[in-house]
């Protein structure tokens, strides 16, 4: 982007809507709490955001994957390579971070939120705040669905010519909890960059609560 | 019946049930193992060991791995010797790790496995070990317990006095067992003491291991046996046990066991760097090689060197000195504050300690009996600390507690007896089965003794195990030497002939195991990092196979267009990079062995096919469900056929 294009942008993005304009501002440390809460969403960028750990007897090491925002990584080096080496037995596609267009575009939408969040905390308009959290939830739903359509089609989708094929047989990873497949049990679980996301929509509901305590007691 | 012959038959009952029971008794006694015992060897399955044990094979040529306080065999480390199962010897980036001026020697006597040591401490780096036959030291990494680099020793007749390290792995030194003509050259035998030396090799450690002889010290023509480096306020000198002074070189089992005494050589090495410094040695010419293992490039490598510099101790003051010592002694043995000098007379009753201050005192004070070829000879009564008396016959080896305590094997009367430094009073004894000759304490030989155990090393086992024949197994025994009386706790067989071993706590190992060799650092010159990068490629008659296995296939596993008279070259590169994963490639009709190759390691196998035919390959190592899937076939045509050179897999 030119430097004029991002000037304009933020301009613009500092302009309150004409729908939401309105008198009632937010109490100071409410929005303080809001600025706090986005701020703390750039953890996200450090930290994988869901893991999946598969437990068989020839791995008493461990072995498994870790999600983040913008890639998927082995739980250690060689994790990936290996699991992908693994399911080429049952014939699931190889895991490939780079063709996956989410991991693309997530952090864009982590970006958007924390920039949301902050003009949050400089407008303190209600109704904004609402639309964040009620944008996180959403985009939340559609994650997980996304993750399950995956999941679905790397369990699903086999190569008809595998080696190993159990009739009857699907690998799609549990959305989240263990499941057994063949010798091994898959455990998916969020990891702490879904936390630092919990987290983050807490604190900021925390804040239109005590708001509206406030509000009301005045 | 009168009572007489009653009487009679009672005593007659009486000695023969009484002889019976003696008997038993003895029987009993030797075998008697309390309950608690097996509990102290236990190692519960899927729990580890507290300690690495690492034997010498002796003739084997290899170094033994085990677990203590179990026993088990982990693993036989290919050092000296050609190993078929690794390719150790056979693979085309094994073979210059044998090359001597004798050209390849494929197989060695290992005696003295020593672990690399910091500030007198074993480090767990390097484990060294001696080949005493075409004199050899070779160097195993710890990290892949693997033999990283071995060094021609010139000069030198036999390298039995070797590797016994300086306390910072500074040097290791390397002592000829037979004095031979230097340089060799042909005269008569029975000219031995007028052309005959010996040689004392110093040989420099860097800080990655690399070994170079840097210099050498010509001696009198005796028999150099066995070393041990100073430490504490001995660091800097080496300490050499000879034998054969009445220089014999025939029967010497009579001629060279007149003497009542023979000599520790006393060697300073920081004087011997000195005089290096100041120019002071002859530059001989000789022939030896040194090969190292490359690890980037997963290849050995030789070199040929053909210069040393050996110091002459008539023109080096100070360099030498000789400490009379009783009868033939074997061992030397520095206790842990580096003040006494224990050695171990084969023939003599008594274990004399030199004390080192004393040494140094008679060095001042040149309190000399003689000298010999320029070798000032110290007075025994002027060094001499003690004498351990009642010691068993033929005592060898000591090593030492972390308690003030010395151990002493003795061979003769088969047994380990302990004694304590400075009243040098002996306060227990055990008997080891049979015959002992080396013994192994947890950092015994060190500045810091782990102690806990002592491993006797014996040199027969007749009834202790199952027989097999007229060879039975070597053997090693467990003992605890926590108390104040030693305790038999296990008896466990060994590879080749146990001579030395060196114990280390697990935790100084484990940590620094490598699991695989990272692909992305694999230099081979004909590795492959993908399979895309496979291919099949003609120079003459010359093949080179650039293959890849993974689970479970190999690429290519169809290869067309070879022909009779062909040389194959099969450079095998493992793309796993996953923890105890190798894949094996073995090819009918190899004349040489199969490959077993780790991940991310590249090995070569020449192939060299006499018959047309259809030759399978496949991995011999059970990678996994489909391991016997893990297969292909190579096509070999005729001489002059026009069979055009193809590959590929899954087509």
């Amino acid at each position: 982007m030119e430097y004029w294009q991002i000037r304009n942008t933020i301009y613009w993005g500092m302009q309150i809507p004409q729908c939401f304009k309105g008198k009632i501002i937010m109490k100071h440390n409410s929005r303080l709490l809001i600025g706090v809460a986005s701020l703390f969403l750039i953890l996200m960028f450090f930290f994988p955001i869901w893991s999946i750990d598969l437990l068989a007897p020839q791995y008493p090491e461990g072995i498994g994957l870790k999600i983040w925002i913008n890639q998927i990584t082995g739980l250690k080096p060689n994790d990936l390579n290996n699991i992908n080496g693994l399911n080429h037995y049952i014939g699931m596609k190889a895991i490939v971070p780079d063709s996956i267009p989410e991991l693309t575009i997530m952090p864009y939408i982590i970006i958007f939120m924390v920039i949301f969040g902050i003009g949050n905390a400089f407008w303190g308009k209600r109704k904004l705040v609402y639309l964040w959290i009620a944008l996180f939830i959403i985009l939340g739903a559609i994650g997980m669905y996304d993750f399950y359509i995956w999941g679905y089609d790397y369990g699903h989708n086999l190569n008809p010519s595998a080696a190993i094929k159990v009739p009857g047989m699907s690998y799609q990873p549990p959305l989240i909890g263990s499941k057994k497949l063949l010798n091994f049990t898959a455990v998916s679980l969020p990891a702490f960059g879904s936390y630092v996301l919990g987290v983050s929509v807490l604190l900021t509901t925390a804040a239109l609560y005590f708001d509206s305590k406030r509000g009301s007691a005045k | 019946m009168n009572s007489t012959y009653i009487r009679m038959i009672t005593v007659a009952v009486v000695i023969i049930a009484s002889v019976f029971l003696v008997h038993n008794g003895c029987q009993q006694s030797k075998d008697l193992i309390s309950g608690d015992v097996a509990q102290q060897v236990y190692v519960k399955p899927g729990t580890y060991d507290d300690f690495y044990l690492f034997t010498s094979g002796g003739f084997s040529g290899q170094v033994g791995v085990y677990g203590l306080p179990s026993g088990r065999l982990f693993r036989v480390i290919p050092v000296f010797s050609q190993d078929a199962e690794r390719a150790w010897g056979y693979s085309e980036e094994t073979k210059p790790m044998f090359m001597t001026s004798y050209g390849s020697v494929p197989w060695d006597d290992a005696h003295h496995p020593k672990i690399s040591q910091t500030d007198g401490i074993a480090d767990g780096r390097w484990l060294f070990i001696n080949g005493n036959n075409t004199p050899r030291v070779a160097r195993i990494d710890l990290t892949t317990f693997t033999t990283a680099e071995i060094i021609e020793i010139p000069n030198s007749g036999g390298n039995h006095g070797s590797p016994f390290i300086t306390e910072n792995t500074e040097y290791v030194v390397a002592s000829t067992r037979f004095s031979v003509p230097i340089p060799n050259r042909d005269v008569a035998i029975n000219s031995y003491k007028e052309n005959f030396k010996g040689t004392i090799s110093f040989i420099k450690v860097d800080n990655d291991g690399k070994m170079n002889v840097e210099f050498q010290v010509l001696v009198p023509g005796f028999h150099y046996d066995l070393a041990h480096s100073g430490k504490g306020p001995s660091h800097g000198w080496a300490f050499f046990t000879s034998y054969n002074s009445e220089q014999a070189n025939t029967l010497l089992e009579v001629n060279a066991s007149q003497n009542d005494k023979d000599f520790i050589a006393a060697v300073n090495w920081k004087k011997a760097e000195e005089y290096i410094k100041q120019g002071k040695f002859k530059t001989f010419t000789t022939e030896y090689y040194r090969n190292y293992f490359d690890k980037k490039k997963h290849t050995g490598v030789s070199e040929k060197k053909t210069e040393v510099k050996v110091l002459i101790p008539s023109e080096c003051p100070g360099l030498v000195y000789y400490i009379p010592t009783p009868k033939s002694p074997h061992g030397v043995d520095v206790d842990p504050s580096g003040e006494y000098i224990a050695a171990g007379g084969k023939l003599a009753a008594v274990i004399p300690v030199h004390s080192f201050s004393k040494i140094i005192k008679a060095i001042e004070n040149k309190d000399f009996e003689t000298s010999i070829d320029g070798i000032p000879v110290l007075k025994y009564e002027s060094v001499v600390a003690g004498e351990v008396k009642d010691v068993g016959l033929g005592p060898l080896h000591t090593e030492f507690d972390n308690e003030g305590f010395g151990y002493t094997s003795s061979f003769i009367s088969s047994e380990i007896v302990k004694w304590k430094i400075g009243t040098w009073e002996v306060v227990d004894r055990i008997p080891a089965y049979y015959s002992i000759g080396h013994l192994c304490i947890p950092g015994g030989d060190t500045k810091k003794p782990w102690g806990k155990y002592v491993i006797a090393l014996n040199k027969i086992t007749k009834d202790r195990y199952l027989p097999t024949g007229p060879e039975l197994t070597q053997s090693a025994q467990l003992i605890d030497i926590s108390g104040e009386k030693m305790k038999l706790l296990l008896d466990f067989p060994t590879i080749g002939e146990p001579h030395y071993a060196q114990a280390i706590p697990a935790d100084i190992i484990m940590k620094n195991s490598k699991k695989i060799y990272p692909i992305e650092e694999n230099m081979h010159q004909y590795a492959v990092k993908a399979e895309k990068e496979t291919r099949v490629v003609r120079d003459g008659n010359i093949v080179r196979v650039y293959m890849s296995t993974i689970r479970t296939h190999f690429v290519p596993d169809n290869i067309e267009g070879i022909k009779v008279g062909d040389v194959v070259y099969f450079h095998v590169t493992n793309l796993e990079q996953d923890w105890d994963i190798p894949h094996g490639f073995a090819v009918k009709g190899a004349n040489n062995s199969e490959l077993l190759i780790m991940p991310g390691a590249t090995e070569t196998l020449k192939w060299e096919p006499k018959r047309e035919g259809v030759y399978p390959f496949y991995c011999t190592d059970f990678c996994s469900a489909l391991h016997q899937e893990m297969q292909g076939y190579i096509r070999v045509s005729g001489k002059d056929s026009s069979v055009p050179l193809s590959w590929n897999t899954g087509k």
